[in-house]
């Protein structure tokens, strides 16, 4: 008989502008992947990147969720949100650029860094976007030995 | 150098506590919570001036020793409620980043020296 594949999956919901209890979502990804045994290095890459994407929702969208799970030795997390969407990807993937309110910038977020973390802790990262109507992550993240991204 | 040999050397004030025989092992001073996310290192004292809820979750996600909120900040009771959720030590001084961050590099490049 196999040996049952470890399986774990949660889902969470954001609302914007909901900044006092942001990370929770991460916290618990983290402690669950480390229950896991996966790697410490692994573990924080999660973490990061679903932080990131979680505040990405709380400062520009008005809310959003965050589902994730582990299929194939990956954990893939998707997080979506119906917001105002991403005009330009590729501007938005450059690190320093951003359009966060002041009061995100006044306590430490939108520093134009978000997307950029996610892409150098994750495996693959997919962007949907419409603008005016929302926008869908789809992270990565490779759990075995390969999973190492040289950015990190 | 141990969290509680730190603290008395530069005077710091205790805001929650946690582990105090926990070796720290560098520092990180910003106030940009993505910057930290990014670079934090674990086993590091982060030090910033930012004092909401957010740097709790952000300095337990990177493994970091703790947390100093320089300038005599008053800190959300909030954030204190958390740190002892998760069992991030918090400090507080009057002291400004730049004096506290060369302070707190002095005192771990020498003992990094002294071996």
């Amino acid at each position: 008989m196999m040996p049952e594949k470890p399986r774990i999956e949660g889902c969470f919901a954001f609302n914007g502008g909901d900044f006092a209890d942001a990370g929770q979502a991460a916290i618990e990804l983290k402690a669950r992947l480390a229950a896991l045994g996966v790697p410490a290095q692994t573990v924080r890459r999660a973490a990061v990147s679903a932080f990131e994407a979680e505040m990405n929702v709380i400062i520009h969208a008005r809310a959003g969720s965050m589902y994730y799970v582990i299929r194939g030795g990956e954990l893939l997390i998707t997080v979506t949100d119906t917001g105002p969407g991403i005009a330009d990807v590729e501007l938005a993937m450059q690190e320093g650029y951003s359009t966060a309110p002041k009061w995100a910038r006044d306590v430490g977020w939108g520093s134009g860094m978000g997307l950029p973390n996610i892409k150098n802790n994750s495996d693959a990262l997919k962007i949907d976007s419409i603008v005016g109507e929302g926008t869908t992550l789809l992270i990565t993240i490779k759990l075995g030995a390969e999973g190492q991204n040289e950015n990190c | 150098m141990k969290i509680a040999e730190i603290a008395d050397k530069l005077g710091l004030e205790v805001v929650n506590e946690g582990q105090w025989e926990r070796e720290a092992k560098c520092c990180y001073a910003s106030d940009m919570l993505s910057d930290v996310l990014a670079n934090g290192g674990e086993g590091c004292l982060w030090i910033t001036r930012q004092s909401h809820p957010n740097i709790v979750a952000v300095a337990a996600i990177r493994g970091m020793a703790g947390i100093i909120i320089t300038g005599g900040k008053q800190i959300n009771p909030d954030t204190i409620e958390k740190a002892g959720q998760e069992q991030v030590m918090i400090f507080s001084t009057p002291k400004q980043t730049c004096e506290l961050a060369g302070k707190l590099y002095m005192l771990l490049s020498n003992e990094m020296e002294r071996g």
